[in-house]
């Protein structure tokens, strides 16, 4: 699980959550981690830049967006899924 | 206390050049928004907003004149002409000092920045032409309007995002009441549909790629309009005497500051504004027949807005009409809240309540009679008009039939 791409969205989670890496754990909800909404949009375009990738979310309802932003490891899921579709 | 009379109202919008052409438009519930063709479309992930494709500035202004026009400041100066002729207010020499303009603006002039960022980074020209800065200044539409009908009185632009136009509309109203001045030109404009403009609100990822469904479960965002409104606003004995047509009557303004988020609304903040307003105009919220909603189409704007009108309004909630005109004439940001008086003049005048069209299914978060697909009849004796700008920043005005 804990790959290149995760570790890197690992990396940018924790800058945004002000935590160190090893803190961001697969399980927590961004929310847990301390994560607003502002901050999540920050995430998600961060994540974007990183893999050249095109992200359908939308912070009006995050919910119903395509990308599920629920754990860690969602978000590592679905930027998997994102790489290979948009490859 | 002195009182204020609308006289005239001047209006361009995705509904139609004027006034007749805008509030036309919101009676029959006609949606404005579509497709944008704009330079670097296939570069947008949103494609959509509301234009004011019906206004061709060439048409309305000759070569010279456009040199130092920015879109915005055309918008601006033709609803101000029209709500000039409206009021058959005539500026002599002794009213001139005694009367100004106070102009909503949130951004710029954002199609000149546009058009030359693009000439100078991109294309990597050397040169630009000699007025871009008269051109985009923010303050343009205030200063051009003040030339083109003498007024030499108290002249301003307020810049408060999307409450820029009610903050504009609401200081006008509040000096003219003071004494501070006889008639002022207040209202607001914006030209957002560029390239620029649409990539930066993408970031925010609040902009609709379908529409703008206010109050409906199925929203899924803003989409900004083009639009400007000018009214004039007059002392009312002043109006009376010279038998100008009063459209309405300004009666109370208020504005409050959440000084919590700098993106997401508080209720109690907007609520303390809607309030304030009422109190202001000397109106119970019993009072009110209509509310011109903020209404964008977004999760946190409309469930933040309904919690905030109920309240404030308290039982009176249950029986106020409400509507979001933008769902028809798009979110004019800065010109927003001047374009939207057109409904509150129009409910008063007329006993129309403009509709929240788009509708598909009411968001049970939003349970208030938001006025759905289509315009109904009912006798309004006063109405408010809410405007929240991002940055906390909410006004709110009331406004009496005459």
């Amino acid at each position: 699980m804990t790959d290149d791409v995760a570790r890197k969205i690992i990396a940018i989670i924790a800058e945004q959550a002000m935590l160190e890496p090893h803190e961001v754990t697969l399980d927590a909800s961004p929310e847990q981690l301390g994560v607003d909404s502002l901050g999540l949009v920050e995430i998600v375009f961060a994540i974007e830049e990183a893999f050249d990738i095109s992200i359908p979310y939308n912070a009006n309802d995050p919910a119903a967006s395509e990308f599920d932003i629920s754990s860690v490891d969602k978000i590592v899921e679905a930027v998997r899924r994102l790489i290979t579709e948009q490859a | 206390m002195r009182r204020v009379a609308v006289t005239g109202l001047g209006v361009v919008s995705a509904l139609g050049v004027g006034r007749e052409a805008h509030v036309a438009g919101l009676r029959e519930g006609r949606c404005g928004v579509g497709q944008l063709s704009i330079a670097n479309v296939d570069r947008l992930s949103v494609t959509i907003g509301a234009p004011a494709s019906g206004f061709v500035g060439e048409e309305r202004f000759g070569k010279s004149e456009l040199a130092l026009l920015d879109r915005t400041t055309q918008l601006a100066l033709t609803a101000a002409a029209e709500a000039v002729a409206q009021s058959g207010l005539e500026v002599d020499e002794a009213l001139a000092p005694r009367a100004g303009v106070a102009i909503g603006t949130a951004l710029t002039g954002m199609e000149t920045v546009d058009a030359n960022y693009r000439a100078v980074y991109e294309e990597k020209k050397n040169r630009v032409h000699p007025f871009v800065v008269p051109r985009l200044m923010t303050n343009a539409g205030a200063s051009q309007i003040s030339m083109a009908h003498g007024l030499t009185g108290p002249a301003w632009t307020v810049s408060t995002a999307c409450s820029s136009s009610n903050h504009a509309i609401g200081q006008a109203f509040h000096l003219i009441r003071s004494g501070g001045a006889d008639v002022m030109l207040a209202g607001g404009a914006e030209a957002p549909l560029v390239f620029g403009v649409i990539k930066a609100w993408e970031g925010l990822r609040v902009m609709s790629k379908d529409g703008c469904r206010p109050f409906c479960e199925t929203r899924n965002g803003m989409v900004q309009g083009e639009g400007a409104a000018v009214l004039v606003l007059e002392e009312w004995d002043r109006a009376a005497r010279r038998g100008a047509p009063i459209l309405a009557e300004l009666a109370g303004f208020s504005m409050t500051a959440d000084a919590g988020d700098i993106v997401t609304p508080s209720a109690e903040g907007a609520a303390r504004a809607i309030r304030g307003a009422l109190l202001d105009a000397r109106l119970a919220p019993e009072d009110v027949g209509y509310i011109n909603a903020h209404g964008t189409a977004t999760a946190a704007n409309d469930r933040t807005e309904c919690a905030a009108i109920r309240s404030a309004f308290g039982a009176a909630a249950e029986t106020v009409s409400v509507s979001s005109t933008k769902s028809m004439h798009g979110h004019c940001l800065g010109g927003a809240g001047a374009v939207e008086m057109a409904a509150v003049v129009l409910a008063l005048s007329e006993g129309v309540i403009a509709p929240t069209v788009g509708l598909v299914r009411q968001d049970p978060a939003c349970d208030l009679d938001v006025t759905p697909i289509t315009a109904r009849e009912r006798r309004v004796d006063a109405a408010l008009s809410n405007s929240f700008a991002f940055g906390g920043l909410n006004a709110v005005l009331a406004a009496r039939r005459a």
